[in-house]
Formats: structure tokens, sequence, C-alpha cells
């Protein structure tokens, strides 16, 4: 044994196993960490059961209080007693502690908390009812109760006391759902296309009358014109406004009886909830659809509750236009760079320190470019396109102030290194007798660049766009500083001229993460969307990169047979 | 390739069927004109390429010369210029009290011993108002005191005994057209009779003090005896907004001292009202706690020291803005700065925690700064020196006057300085001293701090008061940032690299194109996912189950071990079949199992011996501070994005190590792990080397991470269970809100620039590096 032991020490395995260990903690923990991610991501959108039960803890006093509970349940833990015994339960002191759930009781406008931990020692009567109902609601989070009755304008429809069966009910309220759902659509298309629209168009002209003062061409005729213009736009605004009052009159015909599992009695208006389901009636494709159906509300509706509830839409919408437009900058700005440095410096010692340079400016810390961002591009530059363009704002800053343009040009700027070396790997990769033969058959250094040489690098230039964008997608630090906002009004391209606000602040995926993980009043509720809107984020960012290592995989090969 | 118009248009001169003349000729034009556009085109092209390339290169460095423009103000010295040199018109020959200049430097105060107020225009001296305060019948100024330059309460002692409270205002106003009114006035927040102090004996010295609705008054007269007076304003609901103008109310009460010093040439009352100094014209302070003597009994003295050596004496004793510190010019040319320190008995005593020198003659005028803790003195010479307490620097020292001035006054901007030199002779200077609060000292040494019992390290930018002491040393944040990188490099130094030898030399080339990309894909991983993760899930785990995590350190390097060892006792024909190579794969399931093993026992290990709880054990039995968000989960979560990049740089660093050398060494029969050792590794190592300097620099400058799983406090702790600040999640936090162009910015602006150069460097050093290893490669 003694010798094996010898043997193998010194045929070295043991340190080779060491490093093999290396890679494979690595590759556990970045697979763990995509699982993680991919699980707690994913079931946030799955309809779990709802669970009923009672609840008895022991109190100090001796004397027994039973609570009835219903909810969701959304984790378990171990603890140890002394806890317990610390947060003023007397339980038994056991080395193994005891088992707690974490349940999604809802009802926050009832109780004041959603979320309750219990002991699971101390549970009894546990039971799903199967017409218990789940409202989301547009407050106050989500409702957890039983329908008992439904009332249009006050007056009862159905009821349960009235001798309707639990299905009809069920069925009546459904309808009833859709329709206020209905008009719920028709208020919001009416609030944030229309009135938004005239809004902006009062404030143009708001704005285009202190322009005129300040150039001293406020002439009466002119500001007569202006003043009908406005009147126009305020007779227009006083019709959808009747309009939106009929609206809401109608959506807030309805109102549901619920009993919560206590036995409380509560009125929601429908005009409040947004989804309702039976989780514990309906099979697992019903199941699915609800699925499906919240997944889709999550990217394509606005968030609500603060962030905590609803969807990430104008997340989504403002990170691909940061990053297209950051694209527009970076792309010809790196190329030229590129190709300068590669095809016409000449190559000494100053171009190689200039390579080295920019090569390392990949490295400088993000936050670093956040910084010159908001002194150079906001304070600096911004505050002189306000002086020259737009004083009629002033002193409410336009360009002065972070927003959409600024943000991807601190980004363009940011990954602008990562274009460069990308082409110029790309560009050092052609052979040299591909560029020698087009010279030789005449063509001009330029004619062999543009015909020959950069098509034979537009991989290589994808490369590097590709990485561009991951990188910036995934940035957060210096967008904290030039532009981002955790809640921005409207999306910054609309209907309204000139269709794309480049001054406008945006949201962010990333900083809808570190905003809803850590500054959001109700961490515990919104901690489910934030791991979805942290896969998604993941996800976009893993297709970009494994994209951009597919098209260099793709290009080697091309270059392999060239070199033939 | 034939394609190119190069090709054609080479192809075209030697056409073979040649046209008439004519023809050919105008071809020939064409073609002259296609080959100069051509050339042309080639050299716009050219120039223009040369010009945007140099212009993208020129724009990303400029953000090194922005942050160097944006943080030079900061070392610069002060700037005074004189701006006017007049005399005041009608100005008596008594003796000067006191000089004023209001927030936008456009009126001055002069106050005189005749109790005459002057206000007059900066500018050319034109006198707005002439006032004569009240004085008693026959009586005349005997001692004055003013509360701060800030509030501008002021009393008056008069010969028989009694003192005058009153105020100088500045009221600004906006006429109908858009223009600014500045109007100047006196008012008597405390009524306008006089308080008795002591019956019909001449006020000597002087002291007051407000703070809040309390305003004490004292007095010394000239037999050495002291009296207190306290006034209370009872404040009601409607008082702020002194409805029909109804007299506010206030309580007198006249407190006993029952302390007698004396020669007593100056007395001063701190912020807290809670000590006052007599100081006689030798500089010997006499400390005493006032508390006593407000609540009726008997006020002793405390402590008695001398404020300058022995045959110095004090020219001018003020207090600094904050009314904390106490400053001493002598007849030297040295002003000192004075705390209130407990000493190791809980004693409060006076201490020198730092001097100025300003010249070699007498300091003859000393006047603190309204916002800022400056202050600005005149010597005898007609030296003027800018000074600030905090950063102990000196801002500006000139001789700016020919004979030495009586007094000065700074504006509470501390851009106008107003010296009087005799008989109402005034001169104005106009001073530019941005930010005096920055010294290397104050930045990287310690720095005794007000109100602290000890100089320390401390960051801590803001508070809600105005006469708050701004506290920028860099020490913490550096000190944060380090050991947060330390802690990352502690897991992804070893990790990466063992990673790299193996996936670089061992590993079988089928594996290696799933590894390498897999573990690249790390590095493109969105920061802010990694520090949501380590903040709200990671934190919390470890917290609960720290021992599984200590334990999983043990227990996954001893089970790789006995694994290897229990595989190398295999039979031969079962460990043949695996080739070499896949040992990474076997280990896998391997990693998993421990893991969760270790879990497991540890729970049951913490349950027996730390109740469960070994949180709690480490908070209570060992007494080490617990933060949730500590050095460990950054370390653990900073460490995994570090990991890709040290590991994607090694790792090409020893694949591209030329195989010729490993297998000469191989055919000399060393074993693989030898030849990895001895051959691969050297000659790889600076590669390794310039990785591991990369992801350091990536480790420094990582924000997002940081930010969320600590708690951002700024201690300077190496403790693994306590959080920190780094510069960049300072950054971070406290750009957006700090004020354009102010210190605070300035400063923030140069941990950017900290953290660019430092990251620079690192990165062209490694840079530097890695190619030197490539061209040795290329000669081998």
């Amino acid at each position: 044994m003694k010798q094996r032991f010898k043997r193998w020490i010194q045929s070295g395995s043991p340190w080779i196993w060491f490093n093999a260990g290396a890679v494979a903690i690595s590759v556990v923990m970045v697979v763990g960490l995509l699982m993680l991610l991919a699980v707690r991501g994913m079931v946030h959108f799955w309809p779990s059961d709802v669970v009923r039960a009672s609840y008895t803890v022991p109190t100090a006093s001796g004397e027994q209080q039973t609570v009835r509970v219903m909810g969701e349940i959304v984790d378990t833990e171990t603890i140890p007693a002394s806890q317990i015994i610390a947060s003023g339960i007397p339980v038994e002191e056991r080395t193994s502690g005891y088992q707690r759930t974490l349940m999604k009781l809802g009802n926050r406008d009832l109780t004041g908390a959603d979320f309750r931990w219990v002991l699971n020692d101390f549970i009894h009567d546990m039971d799903s009812p199967a017409h218990a109902v789940v409202l989301e609601r547009f407050e106050w989070g989500n409702f957890y109760g039983f329908l008992t009755g439904i009332q249009e304008a006050g007056e009862a429809v159905l009821s349960t006391a009235g001798g309707s069966d639990d299905e009809a009910l069920w069925e009546g309220f459904n309808l009833r759902l859709e329709r206020a759902l209905q008009l719920h659509e028709q208020i919001a298309t009416l609030e944030k296309d229309e009135i938004g629209r005239i809004n902006y168009q009062v404030e143009r002209l708001r704005l285009a009358g202190r322009r005129l003062e300040l150039s001293g061409d406020d002439t009466p005729a002119a500001m007569a014109d202006l003043e009908q213009q406005r009147d126009v736009l305020n007779r227009e605004y006083d019709a959808m406004q009747a309009q939106l009052v009929e609206l809401y009159n109608q959506v807030n015909r309805d109102t549901a009886n619920f009993e919560t599992v206590d036995g409380q009695q509560t009125g929601i208006s429908l005009a409040d909830v947004v989804r309702a389901y039976r989780p514990n009636a309906v099979g697992l494709f019903s199941k699915l659809g609800i699925y499906f159906s919240k997944l889709w509300e999550f990217l394509s509706q606005e968030p609500r509750e603060a962030n905590t509830e609803g969807g990430i839409y104008p997340a989504i919408f403002g990170t691909v236009m940061m990053v297209m437009l950051m694209s527009i900058f970076v792309t010809p700005f790196g190329v030229v760079a590129a190709v300068y440095l590669r095809e016409y410096a000449k190559q000494g010692v100053l171009t190689r320190t200039i390579r080295i340079a920019v090569n390392n400016l990949a490295g400088v810390p993000s936050i670093v470019y956040g910084v010159f961002g908001l002194g150079f591009f906001i304070y600096f530059v911004g505050a002189e396109i306000d002086q020259v363009f737009y004083p009629e704002a002033l002193p409410a800053p336009t360009f002065g102030t972070p927003g959409l343009l600024w943000a991807s040009l601190t980004l363009a700027l940011l990954t602008v290194p990562v274009v460069i070396v990308a082409t110029e790997e790309g560009l050092a990769r052609i052979p040299r007798s591909v560029r020698e033969g087009s010279l030789a058959l005449g063509a001009t250094k330029f004619e062999t660049l543009w015909r020959v040489v950069l098509p034979m690098a537009s991989p290589a230039m994808m490369t590097g766009l590709i990485l561009a964008v991951a990188r910036a997608a995934g940035e957060v630090a210096p967008l904290m500083l030039v532009g981002v906002v955790k809640l921005a009004p409207s999306l910054p391209l609309d209907g309204n001229y000139p269709y794309l606000h480049l001054d406008q602040k945006f949201m962010h995926l990333g900083f809808h993460i570190y905003d809803v993980g850590f500054q959001s009043p109700n961490v515990e509720a919104a901690r489910p969307l934030v791991y979805a809107t942290a896969l998604l984020l993941v996800a976009v960012i893993a297709i970009l990169n494994l994209s951009a290592v597919a098209i260099r995989n793709r290009l080697r090969e091309r270059y392999k047979s060239l070199d033939m | 390739m034939s394609s190119t118009p190069g090709g054609q248009s080479a192809a075209e001169p030697t056409h073979p069927s040649g046209p008439p003349d004519e023809e050919l000729e105008k071809s020939l034009a064409r073609q002259s004109f296609r080959r100069r556009l051509r050339y042309f085109n080639d050299q716009f092209a050219r120039v223009s390429i040369a010009a945007g390339g140099i212009g993208v290169i020129v724009a990303i460095l400029l953000i090194f010369v922005y942050l160097l423009l944006e943080v030079i103000p900061l070392f610069q010295s002060a700037d005074v210029q004189q701006v006017a040199d007049y005399r005041l018109e009608g100005a008596a020959d008594a003796g000067l009290l006191h000089l004023a200049v209001e927030e936008q430097s456009e009126i001055g105060m002069r106050l005189d011993a005749d109790a005459v107020v002057t206000f007059f225009r900066v500018a050319d001296g034109g006198v707005i108002e002439r006032r004569q305060l009240a004085l008693p019948p026959g009586a005349t100024v005997t001692g004055f005191a003013l509360a701060s330059e800030e509030s501008g309460l002021f009393a008056l002692g008069f010969s028989n005994g009694t003192a005058l409270i009153a105020r100088y205002d500045f009221q600004t106003r906006f006429r109908q057209d858009g223009t600014r009114e500045i109007i100047p006035h006196i008012e008597y927040p405390f009524g306008e009779d006089d308080f008795i102090l002591f019956e019909d004996t001449p006020i000597d010295r002087l002291a007051i003090s407000e703070r809040a609705d309390v305003l004490l008054l004292a007095g010394v007269n000239t037999a050495g005896n002291t009296n207190l007076i306290r006034i209370t304003q009872q404040r009601n609901l409607f008082s702020s907004f002194n409805l029909g103008g109804a007299a506010p109310q206030f309580e007198v009460e006249s407190l006993s001292l029952s302390i007698i010093v004396g020669d007593v040439d100056q007395l001063f009352i701190d912020g807290d009202q809670r000590w006052m100094y007599f100081i006689t014209d030798r500089g010997r302070l006499s400390l005493v706690d006032l508390r006593p003597a407000l609540r009726g009994q008997a006020s002793s003295i405390n402590q008695v020291l001398d404020l300058v050596a022995e045959g110095r004496r004090p020219t001018r004793i003020s207090l600094l803005l904050g009314d904390i510190s106490l400053l001493v010019a002598n007849n030297a040319g040295i002003v000192s700065q004075w705390l209130l320190v407990p000493d190791s008995e809980g004693q409060m005593s006076l201490q020198r925690v730092r001097s100025f020198e300003v010249g070699d003659s007498p300091v003859i005028a000393l006047s603190p700064e309204q916002r800022r803790k400056n202050f600005v003195v005149a010597d005898a010479d007609g030296h003027v020196g800018f000074y600030n307490t905090t950063a102990h620097r000196e801002a500006y020292n000139e001789m700016l006057f020919e004979e030495a001035p009586e007094a000065l006054a700074i504006s509470p901007r501390g851009d106008t300085l107003l010296a009087e030199l005799g008989g109402g002779e005034i001169s104005v200077w106009s001073v530019h001293n941005e930010h005096p609060e920055v010294s290397w000292s104050a930045l990287w040494s310690k720095v005794w701090y007000e109100s602290y019992i000890e100089p320390g390290y401390i960051w801590q930018s803001s508070a809600a008061n105005n006469d708050f002491e701004p506290k920028y040393s860099l020490v913490p944040l550096a000190f944060g940032t380090l050991k947060a990188a330390f802690y990352a490099m502690l897991l992804a130094t070893p990790l990466a690299i063992c990673g790299a030898i193996f996936t670089g030399y061992f590993m079988v080339p089928v594996m290696r194109r799933q590894v390498k990309p897999l573990i690249e894909l790390m590095a493109a991983m969105p920061t802010v996912v990694l520090g949501f993760l380590a903040g709200l899930w990671l934190a919390p785990f470890v917290e609960t189950n720290l021992l599984g995590v200590f334990s999983t350190l043990v227990i996954l390097p001893v089970g790789i071990l006995v694994t290897s060892f229990g595989f190398a006792q295999l039979p031969d024909h079962i460990r043949h079949r695996f080739a070499d190579g896949w040992e990474s794969a076997l280990l896998v399931p391997v990693v998993v199992l421990l893991t969760y093993l270790s879990f497991i026992v540890s729970s049951g290990i913490e349950n027996l011996f730390f109740a469960g709880d070994m949180r709690s054990w480490i908070t209570n039995d060992l007494g080490i501070t617990y933060d949730q968000r500590n050095a460990m989960i950054v370390g653990l979560a900073m460490g995994f994005a570090v990991i890709p990049t040290i590991f994607s740089i090694a790792e090409d660093a020893i694949f591209t190590v030329p195989r010729h050398l490993s297998y000469g060494s191989l055919a000399l029969g060393a074993t693989p792990w030898q030849t990895m050792y001895r051959v691969v590794l050297p000659t790889a190592s600076p590669g390794i080397f310039s990785g591991v300097m990369i992801g350091f620099g990536r480790a420094v400058g990582e924000t997002m991470i940081v930010l969320m799983a600590t708690g951002n406090t700024p201690i300077m702790d190496i403790n693994i269970f306590e959080g920190m600040r780094t510069l960049a999640a300072n950054i971070a936090v406290e750009v957006p809100e700090s004020e354009v162009d102010s210190t605070h910015y300035r400063i923030l602006f140069l941990t950017a620039l900290v953290l660019f150069l430092f990251t620079f460097v690192f990165n062209t050093l490694a840079e530097i590096v890695r190619q030197r290893l490539r061209n040795k490669y290329s000669t081998i």
C-alpha cells in the first residue's frame, strides 16, 4: 500500500487531478449558476397550487390561537430552535431544528403583509380547495379567496347565497372580467397615446411661445396664432376627458364579492383585476396557458406597483434602443480606427504603443467611463447644446441632463476598443497574398481595401460588434450616471414628432435588476421578477456571445481554406 | 478576384483592335480622368481614414485628459487680486470692532467703537446707510462679542454694565424687472432693551453664543467677576409667521458662574454651549464646564493650560466655523488649532492638533470663513495667508500690504476679502480659493478631525448640517478596494490557474472545445446579475450555512485527492477505458456530490457544536462582527467574475507553449506532471502572470458586484465578515448627488482618475509581458 501511495505521488497524478478538479469546480459553478437562474426565473410564472391550512402557534401565555391561512408555498428552510424561541414562540429545544415554510398569503390591503413564515410542526388540516381563486390586481398585489357573488352597478346579480353554483358564478365572473379588461385597454390607449400626444403638443406650443419671446419675435399675431392652436388642443383634450370619464364609469360597473380564508368579506372592483384563475381546479394544459399568458405579460407589459409586478417591456425596449444607438456610433468609428491602425499607420513604436493603449482601455473600469460621460457629455457638451439650441426650455435642461443619447455615446466609448481589437484581428488574419494579388492587378490601396480586404474582414467586424453589444447590454454602473431611471414615463420612441427622443431617460434591464432587487419597498414580492429579468438578460447576452463565437469559428475555417 | 476594378482597368489599354485616333484620344482622356479620379479617391480615403482613425484614438485618450483637467484645480493654490482701494467717507477715528461682507460681495458693514454701523458699497466705498446704535446715557462701548460671522448676531458691552444684542442682516429681494436688490439692516431679535450683566461696573469682555433657541451671553467686568445670562426664546406655532407683529417672547435668566479669573483678555463659549474659555493676555486658558452653571449649580475650572509657549503672547483668538475648534494666533507668526479631546479618564482637555506658520512677525488679524473650515490671517509685515484646517494646507501666502491691516473680513462664499488698514481705509480683494480642503495629507494621511479623539482615516463626504467638516480620506476607500480585490483573487487565482493548466495541457481537445467557451461565457455574465445573486441569494445562504461553506473548502480538495488515489488503484483494464484528459469530466459528479455532502454533514456538526447557528456563535462567542453582506460574499461573487479573465489568458499562454518542448521533455523520460511543472509552466509563466494582473485590474474596478454584495460602509477592517466600500462603488453612490465642480465632485473625479491610471498601468504591464512572451515563442 505504502509502495503504491509513493508511486502515486511520484507519478504526479495527484497534481493533475487537482488541476482537473479546478476545471470541474469552475464548470459546476457556471452551470449551477445558470441553472439557478433558469429555475428561479422560470418558476415565477407557474400558477402553483393554493394551499389552505390551519396554523396553531403556541404562545408564551399558554393559550392557543388558531389562524386560517391560504396561499402559495414559496420556500422552505430549517432554522435552529433557539432562533424561534428568541422570536417569542416557546418550542422545545431540539438539535435538528425546525422546518418552516414561507407562504405568500397576498391580501396586503386586508392584512398588511403578504408573506408569512409558518412552522411546519404547527400546521394542520391542510388541503387545496378547488374553488380557491387567485386574483392578480393592479394594486395591492395578489388576492387569495373564494368568490361569493357578483354585483352589477351595486345590484347583486349572482351569489352563492342566491343559489348560484360555483361554476356559474365563475363563468359569470370571467365574462365580466373580460369586458373590464377590454375597457381597460381602451382607457390605456386613450390616456397614453391620445392624451399623451395632446400634452406633448401643448408643451411644444409653450416652448414655441417662449422661443418667440426670447428672439423678440413675439408679435401679437404670432402669439394669437399659438393661442388659437392651444385652444384647438384644449377642446380636443376636453372631449377626450369626457370620453375617459365615461369609460371609467363603465369599467367600474362590476364588483365581485369575495370571502377570505378567515371569513372576511370583501368587494373587489373588476377594474382592479388583471388576471383571475383557480389553480387547484384547472388541469396541466390550462396551467400552461396561464403560464404563457403570464410570461407574455412579463415581456410585453409595463411594470406595476413600484416595478415589483407586471412586465418589463419598457426596460427591454430601453435596453434595445440604447444598444442600437450605440452600435450606430461604435461600428463606423471602431472600424475606421482599426483600418487606420492596421492598414495606414506606419507600423512603429508609436503605433504599437497606441495599439496597447487601446487594448487596455477595454480593461478600464466601466464606472470611469460613466464619470467621464457625466462630466464631459452631460455637464459640458449637453449644457452647451442647451444654451445654443434649447434656450426656451431653460432652466429645465434638455440635453444637459442624463439621457439616451449620452448613455449610448458613453457606452460607445466603452466598447469601441472591443470593436477596434476584433476588427484589427480580422484584418491581420487576411493573408498577405490576397492583398498583394489585388495590388499587383493594379488596384489602388483604397480599392483593395474596399473591395477585397473589408469584405473579407466583415465577419470579424461582426464579431466585434456582437461582443460590444453583449458588453453594453450588461453594463449598468456607467448607465446609472448617464441616463437610466427606475421608471420612465414614456418610451424614447413614440408617435410624437420627432419620434426618437434622444434626450429622454430610459429604463434598462440591468438597472431594473439592481433597482427592484435592492431599492424596492417589497423585495420579497419582487424577487421572482428579478430572477426572471436576470434570466432574460443572461439569455440575451449568452446568445449574443455564442453567436460571436460561432461567427469567429466560421471565419477561421474560411481563412484556413484560403491559406491553401 | 478577377472582378476587382483594378483587374479590369489594367486590361483596358491593351485592347487588341485599336479604334480610330479620335476615339482613342477620347478614350485616353477618359482613362486619364478615371486614373486621376481613382488616384484622388485613394488619397482622399487615405487622408480621411487617417483623420478618422486618429480622431477616434484621440477621443478615447480624451478621457484621460478630461479627468485630469477636472482634477487639476484641486491642487492649485488660491489667487488673490486687488479690486478696489478707498477711504470710507466720514469714518470716525474710533477703533474698529467688526468688519463684514455679505453673500454677493456687494455690501460691506463696519462697526466701530462709537457703536456706529456703516453699510457701504464694496465696489466703491459709497456709504449706503450709517446708523448709530442706541447707547445708554453717558455710557461708552467697552466690550464686543460676535456669535458667528454667519448669523451676524453680536453684543456690545457698555461701561454701565449692560449689554445690547443686535444682528446685522442683508435681505435679498427681486424687483419687478427681475433685478436683484440687497437691503442691509440692523435688527434686534432679543428686543432693543439692554441686558444687565453687572450693576454699574463696566463690562470688560463679552462672549455670546446662539444655539437653536438658546442664547448665552457672558461677561467679565473690570473687577474680574463673571456673569452669565441665558435667554430662551419661547417658540410657539405661530411665532415663525410673526402674526400681528406680536413681539417674540423670551425668558431671561441670570446665572451666576461664581468664578473669578483675573486678567481675562478673551472670552468664548463653544458651539455646544457646554464649555467656556477664559484666556488671559499671556495666553493662559481656563476651561470651564458650563453645565453645572446652566443647572443652577456652581461651575468650576476644569483645566488650566498655556496656549502659547513661554515668552510669547496670543495676538488673535477665534473660534473656527462650527465653534468647536479654537484658533490661536501668536506674536511669532504661528496660528495653532486647539480641540477639546477626552483623555484616558474621560476628562475633556484642550489639545493642540495642528499649527500653521504664517511668517515671522506677529499675526495681527484673523478671520474664519463662514462655510468652510478655512481662515485668513494677516501679520504685521503685511503678509496675508489663507489656510484650511482639515487639510492642514496653506492655500495662499503673499505679502499684500505695505502696512499691517487692522482687520480682515471674508465673504460667506469666500470670494471677497476686505481689509481695513485703519481709520476707514479699506482695500478690497477678489479671492479665487475653490478647493482649499484638499491636500495630499488630507487624502492619504491620518487627519485629526473635530470631535474625534484621535487622528484617523475617514471618508464622510456630506452631512445634514452646514458647519460640517467634510472628511475626504481616500485611505478607507483604497483599503476597501484592495480588500475586495484580495478576497476575490484568493478564490479566483488558484481556481483559474489550475483550471488553465489542466485545460491547456492535459485536457482532451474534444472536451477543451466545449469547456473553454463555457468558462469564457462567464466573462460575459453581466456583473449586475452576479451582484444580485450575491446580495439576495448567496449572502443569506452563506449566513445560514456558514460551516458548510468552510467545510467545502476542506472536503473538496481532500475528496478530489482521494478520488484520484482511488482511481489509480482501479484495475488497469477499467482505468484505461478512460483516456487521459477526461479527469475533469469524471470529477464533475464528484464535486457536486462532495459539496452536497459537506453541507449535509456540516449542518449536523453545526447543530452539535454551535447550537445550530454558527453565525451567532461567531458574533457572541468570538466577538467578531458579522455583516450579512461581507467581504467573503464579495470575494466569492467577484472571484467568479474574475476567473474567466485569468483563465482565458493563462490557458492561451499554456496552450501556445510549443509542443516540441514538452515532447522533448517527455521523450527524456519525464512524467507529464514533471514536464508541466519544469518545462511548460516556466515558459508560460509570464502569460499567467499577465492574466493575474488583468484579473486584478478587473477586480479593482468592478462596481456593481461590490455595490450590491456589501453594505458599502467605508470602514477599515481586514475582517472577512465585514463589508467595505470601494472606490468604484463610492463613485457610483456619490457622483449623482454631488454638486458640479464642487470639491467633492472633483475628488470623485480624482478617484476615477486613480482607478483609470491604476488599471491602465496594470494592464499595460501585463500586455508588455505578454508581447515579450509571444516574441520569445516565435524564436523557439
